[in-house]
């Protein structure tokens, strides 16, 4: 038995029966690491030290006969865009090289409640911006489907790492679709909950109203598994959710959409989408109806302008969030050349030149024209009423259909260096998941199968209203069980192995 | 503020955004910035044309309220904790370079 095969539930029952020990599942995972990393580059710090020590902490709890959280012992990886004590925090930077937070994220110290070992922290895109991972200030992840492709972004490290079977589960954060379209683009599970259900206390903010973390794993379930771990009100962050989390785990194990109202949103397909991930999403939909779902189709017309309205409010809020990396109390201290005794000012302004990429830049120069006076009311203001007709229009969908479906991502993995060049380009892979951020709602995706044309990993998106994100579980493992009974197994017990064998 | 206004960021606007922003850009980074600010903002102007006077803007999609909560002291960072990543230390502060200029 391979350990590292292994979902997280699979492995989880076999702990709990005592089968193997939290320190040999850490140790598969760090061995599969340093078997496969050097052509994945999914993780940017590994931490063996701080895993086996949890580890051997939960063996001899579980030995002790103390009850045990679902997922205790469990390995684990987190993006490197949230905050862990001890352990080096990047978020892909350069301006950020060598910190080490003084304190923990929630959502880090409900993991370590629940005894995960946390084996390390994954790539990313330059402070979660962009679409590819080719943003990271310490080179690409590389998709595991085929090495020479983009893992997606900004999670791609998360994404590809739970792909490659490094962990069986990780930690992403979504402030565009940077959970989900990674997971499209790897064949792997991604959610992003409901704004405000998980804490972003630790979080370091990229676009505050939009940012939000959540699981990326190999299925339906054990996404819910470690949603349940990680969701709940936490005092620490004044936009938490002060209500009762609905059980997801209870929902991705029952799968049953008979007489559920499924609404395809007619805005997230079409053109721009590639033909292979509109038939399997087809696929999907065909199952669904057969399965006694009522399938209708839905309209949000407003839509059509979320990806301006989000390009103008992300980099606003990335302008004014970013304005913390000012080179006095932590990360990079660069002196401009030539200068006797430079200023604060001029201190701040070399550092932040050397320390941020040409996307940070080209989006905090972006943001703060948004926001400067003469233009606020035009660009910013407007993107924000916008973001309220976007909302009016999920809110009537809603009333229409109990979830919403869509492709998560118009294509599957492009190559690297092909959208560099080009902004809008990379921007258009955000497409079908932004909206679900501009509304706060939770987003779940699920493999859908291989696209023809090139036989990379497509997924379908599931949308639920806000705080119902027991909906998104329910559906996404119907659609897994429907798919997989048709495939004879998971997507991920295949290809991947090619590109990453040790 | 019309699209051909957007179109038409120079060198110069980016400089002076740059300055407001605090990064110092490189002549090449400039060059490049310029004409692809301009093109992300015409295909981002269009949010004024769709959004109505009437239109209530959405900040946030939770609503949100103050939050208080009671003034009580807590254990906090101790001062080596707070001054482990700073790039400079001076008696238990966070060194800084000058603040004021010469004319100040």
């Amino acid at each position: 038995m391979n350990l590292t095969d292994l979902s997280a539930a699979e492995l989880a029952a076999r702990l709990a029966e005592g089968e193997v020990s939290s320190v040999d599942a850490t140790r598969a995972s760090l061995e599969r690491i340093s078997a496969v990393d050097d052509s994945i580059n999914a993780f940017l710090h590994v931490d063996p030290d701080g895993a086996l020590a949890t580890a051997r902490d939960v063996d001899e709890r579980r030995a002790a006969g103390e009850e045990l959280g679902p997922l205790a012992g469990v390995p684990i990886a987190v993006k490197d865009i949230i905050a862990t004590k001890g352990l080096p925090t990047t978020c892909g930077s350069k301006i950020l090289e060598g910190w080490v937070p003084p304190y923990d994220a929630t959502v880090v110290a409900r993991i370590r409640a629940a005894g995960m070992p946390i084996v390390g922290k994954t790539n990313m895109d330059e402070f979660a911006m962009g679409s590819s991972t080719e943003h990271s200030a310490y080179g690409p992840t590389r998709n595991p489907w085929d090495t020479d492709r983009v893992p997606g972004g900004s999670g791609g490290g998360s994404a590809a790492a739970v792909a490659a079977r490094q962990v069986p589960i990780a930690i992403g954060t979504d402030t565009g679709g940077s959970i989900r379209q990674p997971s499209a683009l790897t064949g792997t599970v991604g959610v992003k909950p409901t704004y405000g259900g998980v804490s972003r206390y630790g979080l370091v903010a990229m676009a505050s109203s939009l940012d939000q973390a959540g699981p990326v794993s190999r299925s339906v379930l054990d996404a819910a598994l470690l949603h349940e771990v990680i969701a709940g009100h936490d005092p620490m962050d004044s936009t938490s959710i002060d209500r009762r989390v609905p059980d997801v785990v209870a929902a991705a194990r029952r799968g049953d959409v008979s007489g559920m109202r499924i609404g395809i949103v007619k805005e997230l397909g079409g053109e721009g989408f590639q033909p292979g991930v509109e038939a399997r999403f087809g696929d999907v939909v065909e199952l669904l109806t057969k399965a006694g779902a009522d399938v209708v189709e839905v309209s949000c017309p407003h839509v059509e302008h979320a990806l301006a309205a989000y390009y103008l409010i992300m980099p606003s809020e990335v302008s004014s969030n970013l304005a913390k990396f000012d080179a006095m109390r932590y990360g990079l201290r660069v002196a401009p050349d030539g200068v006797d005794a430079p200023s604060a000012e001029q201190v701040m302004a070399a550092t932040r030149d050397a320390g941020f990429g040409d996307e940070v830049k080209r989006r905090i120069i972006l943001g703060t024209y948004a926001l400067s006076s003469g233009y606020y009311d035009a660009y910013y203001g407007s993107a924000q009423k916008v973001r309220t007709l976007i909302s009016r229009d999920f809110a009537a969908a809603f009333e229409q259909a109990d979830v919403l479906i869509s492709p998560t991502a118009p294509t599957t993995a492009f190559k690297f260096g092909d959208m560099m060049g080009d902004p809008l380009a990379m921007y258009l892979n955000d497409v079908a998941t932004l909206p679900a951020n501009l509304a706060g709602l939770p987003g779940l995706s699920v493999p859908s199968g291989l696209a023809d044309e090139d036989g990379l990993p497509a997924a379908v998106q599931v949308l639920a209203p806000a705080t119902a994100d027991d909906r998104l579980y329910n559906v996404g493992v119907a659609i897994e069980r429907m798919l997989q009974e048709k495939w004879g197994g998971p997507l991920l017990a295949g290809d991947p192995e090619r590109e990453v064998r040790a | 503020m019309s699209e051909q206004d957007a179109a038409g960021i120079t060198r110069a606007d980016v400089a002076h955004l740059a300055s407001l922003a605090r990064i110092s850009l490189s002549d090449g980074e400039l060059d490049r910035l310029a004409p692809e600010l301009s093109v992300i903002l015409d295909s981002v102007a269009v949010v004024s044309e769709v959004a109505d006077a009437d239109i209530p803007p959405t900040s946030h999609a939770v609503p949100l309220s103050n939050v208080f909560r009671a003034d009580e002291v807590r254990p906090g960072l101790t001062p080596e904790e707070a001054l482990a990543m700073a790039p400079a230390v001076e008696q238990q502060r966070f060194s800084v370079p000058r603040i004021l200029g010469e004319e100040q």
